[in-house]
């Protein structure tokens, strides 16, 4: 106690007339007292809301910093990017930062994992947060020092005079354990958009020794010696294991459930709840022999698929839903096509792909006393919590959700099902309930990525300039449910329960800098194909639409430049507007010394293999990316293998180079798996794809040799996203190669042995 | 039907009641607490919840828990702690190649038994050991470079 008074006297001392102090100080009354209190004494915790500072920071007694990050990490190591910028501002070493994210009890909703904007947007308010921190904790030192911030400086966390290092205090003694209860500016807005500033300004980027070097993860010794639990490791006293069923055709619902067919089985239990239905058992085995088991009568339902080989006519031929045909207009189109000495078009298909995460959903839910937590590996626990709310008639605040790390997420998974899925078995048998997903759950019942066609037209004047150009995508919509499962709506259980499917109705266009005097692009959509828990509903996944549309469209960009005779770099550098996409492209070209070529390198026919190189470049977000493929096509097993990658990449400053690395590798390995494997096939009842032999992925035999990364670092750009631009051009890459290595232009997506070999006759 | 059966798993026994044709995998997460071994496809197709069995990684979510008696079983656990890694996990590590890590399992168990054999392992040689796993992060280039550092480190 002692400590508050001689605080406070210092502090009235100071602010009575003590000369230069006064302008500095303006920590407020609570948070000078706060820090003051005698040590072990309970500081009062303000509430959990974006305009308090101790929403963001805390320094621990021992001096340690967590920083509660409302955004999440799934494995490319945005919580150490964001460990490095609080580490950065407060000045404590990197090693001294703990990161917590993915709890509702202990993160404002920052939105989540959401649109690669973990540093971009979700850094922000970290390191206004860390800044303000910093600035406060120089203030106290100020008073104990008796000596103006301006003579102090600080270092691995401790505040000394500048030039008598004997004269110091460190964080640790200013606050440690107690709370900052000092305001923040907040945007009023929560999710992606929530902004919180302090009074500090941040640091200069020339300031920096933290970030931008490469710290490494701290989750992976966890994984490799399996330490660290995973959602599927956690057990909850009493918990009961559940699993789901589905119906054998999409659509039907059940009519009679034979409970006695599941009798002989220990302790399991049908719950069925509208159109619901899920088993629970004591054992985990015992669940999964009961979902099997259990007899049930279907209701009879029209088959709601068309046939498989179908699909794009169907897309063509279905009445449009919505339509934005002219999302982005420059100049006269129609006009300048009139004109036009030359048109050329062409048609690019893209099928639906899963997400067919490594493991299906997993999700622990413990519904009691109307209260409830939830467990799960959604990379939107904030949202998750909020749906589990709705769904057991709860208020928002009286869920708690927590994430684990699930078996990975790049978007919105069936993880954000099984929640739900968990939830209902949960109150169902009043006991807590853990619920995971066999594979045919992971692949045939996951969100989708939509299927779509793209038609492009290109018109030139006499001379092979581009007077015209038309992007058009004809598609199912991107979000038949949300990307956040935070509306029972949004997920299989609620729409089994009652809950009707509420579509967003939007696609997307190419996002480049292409100058075409008269350009246009623009979609239309077509309504799903089954209205109700369907296992084609779509929703996003990595990069959404980001591969098909830039497939289509930066093949198209080939096409013309062969079209006119041009080199495809040159064309491209020919038509690009901004200075940095031009750069980021040119640096490809270098890295790789691109030979100008027109036309392919081979001619069609021929069984040989043969070798090609093509380049692709996109935009997302701020992100500039372009990136050569080398592929070896195998004309004979239409084996097509990207052998090497060349990417210049550009996201503005650059936090930590390899995790960046890493990140981007990843995103190429995966772009070039649904590039050149993924497609769900289905049924006239069914999605057929329920396994990693009907849904196939790419193998090591199938990865790359090598992927060679230019990092384009811009320290006075904000930092943008990484986590998923890179995915964006790597498909039109490949389709560039192909052709540059066959002469055969390949306008569907994904390039199988089977297709390949087809189109090479 | 339940049955009594005896397992050896990182060198401790165990007596377990259970369904003797219950995968080996479920008798290791829930029987035994051994969580290492993941649940990814139940289909012997993605590796996730691979263990060595006398020496062979297999494929503990297609394997009877039946099958395993009288067997030397070792899951993640028992190949190397953070104390004593063995070579692959320290690999991985070094290269800082896992993503979510939920398939690491998979692949560690497979190339620390595939590197047992050989220790000079080529690039295709590496690639063929590994097909029929699964990483939908795609860290497959990471995960090759350890193989190829621990390769070096066994000797």
């Amino acid at each position: 106690m002692s400590m508050i008074k001689d605080l406070h006297v210092t502090r009235r001392a100071v602010l009575k007339g003590a000369g230069a102090l006064v302008v500095t100080i303006s920590v407020p009354v609570s948070a000078a007292r706060t820090p003051a209190r005698a040590k072990g004494g309970a500081g009062v915790k303000p509430p959990l809301k974006p305009d308090e500072l101790d929403s963001f920071v805390k320094i621990a007694e021992d001096g340690r910093v967590t920083a509660y990050f409302g955004k999440m990490d799934m494995g490319q190591g945005v919580d150490v990017a964001i460990g490095q910028i609080v580490a950065e501002e407060l000045d404590v070493p990197f090693e001294r930062v703990t990161v917590v994210m993915g709890d509702t009890a202990h993160t404002v909703d920052q939105g989540g994992g959401s649109g690669s904007t973990g540093i971009q947007r979700g850094g922000v308010p970290l390191r206004n947060a860390a800044a303000e921190a910093r600035r406060i904790l120089l203030e106290l030192a100020a008073i104990r020092l008796k000596t103006p911030a301006r003579y102090l400086t600080v270092a691995d966390g401790v505040i000394a005079v500048t030039g008598e290092a004997a004269r110091k205090v460190s964080y640790s003694e200013l606050i440690g354990g107690h709370y900052f209860n000092v305001k923040l500016v907040w945007n009023k807005k929560m999710g992606n958009r929530l902004v919180s500033t302090g009074k500090a300004k941040p640091k200069k980027p020339e300031q920096y020794k933290v970030v931008g070097t490469s710290a490494p993860r701290n989750d992976i010794a966890g994984k490799v010696f399996g330490t660290s639990d995973f959602i599927t490791d956690i057990t909850v006293p009493g918990m009961l294991h559940g699993r789901t069923v589905r119906p054998p055709k999409a659509g039907a619902a059940p009519v009679g459930v034979d409970e006695s067919s599941i009798k002989h089985i220990p302790g399991a239990r049908v719950v069925h709840e509208g159109d619901f239905l899920g088993v629970v058992a004591t054992k985990e085995w015992d669940a999964v022999k009961a979902a099997e088991t259990l007899k049930v009568a279907w209701s009879k339902v029209a088959p709601p698929f068309p046939d498989q080989k179908d699909l794009y006519d169907h897309i063509r031929r279905t009445p449009t839903l919505k339509a934005k045909l002219k999302a982005k207009d420059t100049g006269d189109v129609d006009r300048a096509f009139k004109g036009a000495a030359k048109i050329i078009e062409a048609e690019y298909e893209w099928p639906f792909q899963s997400h067919a995460s490594m493991g299906p959903a997993c999700a622990i839910v413990e519904a009691k006393d109307g209260e409830a937590t939830v467990w799960t590996g959604s990379q939107k626990p904030h949202s998750t919590a909020e749906g589990v709310a709705k769904i057991l008639k709860l208020k928002k605040d009286q869920v708690r959700g927590i994430w684990v790390m699930g078996p990975g997420s790049y978007g919105r998974n069936d993880a954000g099902d099984g929640a739900m899925d968990a939830a209902i078995l949960s109150k169902a048998v009043g006991r807590p309930v853990r619920i995971q997903g066999m594979r045919h759950e992971g692949t045939g019942w996951d969100p989708k990525a939509p299927a779509s066609i793209h038609k492009v037209r290109g018109g030139f004047d006499a001379e092979g300039n581009v007077i015209a150009y038309h992007f058009h995508s004809k598609a199912f919509d991107r979000q038949n449910v949300r990307s956040r499962e935070s509306h029972p709506s949004h997920t299989l259980a609620g729409q089994l329960t009652g809950y009707a499917l509420k579509p967003r109705k939007i696609f997307r266009t190419p996002n480049e800098s292409y100058r075409f005097p008269n350009k246009r692009m623009g979609w239309e959509i077509i309504p799903p194909l089954l209205e109700r828990a369907s296992p084609l509903r779509t929703s996003h996944f990595r990069d959404p639409l980001g591969p098909q549309v830039h497939f289509a469209s930066e093949s198209f960009i080939d096409e013309m430049a062969l079209a006119v005779g041009a080199d495809p770099v040159e064309f491209r550098l020919k038509y690009i507007k901004k200075r940095i996409d031009a750069r980021v492209v040119k640096a490809v070209a270098e890295k790789v010394g691109w030979k100008p070529r027109v036309g392919p390198a081979n001619k069609p026919g021929g069984t040989g293999t043969v070798t090609g190189r093509g380049i692709a470049y996109a935009q997302r977000n701020g992100a500039v990316l372009a990136i050569v493929a080398e592929v070896e096509v195998d004309r004979k097993t239409g084996r097509v293998w990207p052998r090497k990658f060349t990417i210049a990449h550009e996201c503005g400053l650059i936090v930590n180079p390899d995790g960046l690395r890493r990140c981007i590798e990843g995103n190429i390995v995966m772009a070039t798996s649904r590039m050149l494997w993924e497609e769900v096939m289905f049924d006239n009842d069914r999605v057929t794809s329920v396994d990693w032999e009907t849904y196939p992925i790419l193998e090591s035999m199938e990865a790359p040799e090598e992927i060679d990364i230019v990092l384009i670092d811009r320290p006075n750009i904000a930092p943008k996203g990484a986590g998923e631009p890179s995915t964006r051009p790597v498909a039109g890459a490949i389709a560039n190669a192909f052709f540059d290595a066959t002469g055969v232009r390949l306008r569907r997506a994904p390039y199988t042995p089977e297709r390949v070999k087809a189109a090479l006759g | 039907m339940a049955e009594r059966i005896s397992l050896n798993v990182n060198g401790v026994s165990h007596d377990l009641e259970v369904d003797p044709d219950m995968p080996l995998l479920y008798a290791l997460r829930n029987d035994l607490g051994l969580s290492n071994p993941h649940f990814g496809c139940g289909l012997a197709q993605c590796g996730a919840c691979t263990v060595h069995m006398n020496g062979e990684a297999i494929r503990s979510c297609v394997t009877p828990v039946s099958a395993a008696k009288g067997a030397r079983i070792t899951t993640l656990a028992g190949l190397g702690t953070p104390e004593k890694p063995h070579p692959m996990q320290q690999a991985l590590i070094d290269e800082q190649a896992p993503q979510c890590g939920y398939c690491m399992n998979g692949w560690i168990m497979t190339a620390a038994a595939f590197l047992e054999k050989n220790r000079r392992p080529s690039d295709g040689q590496i690639r063929k050991a590994l097909a029929g796993l699964k990483c939908r992060c795609g860290t497959h280039m990471g995960i090759i470079r350890a193989v190829k550092r621990a390769a070096k480190a066994m000797g």
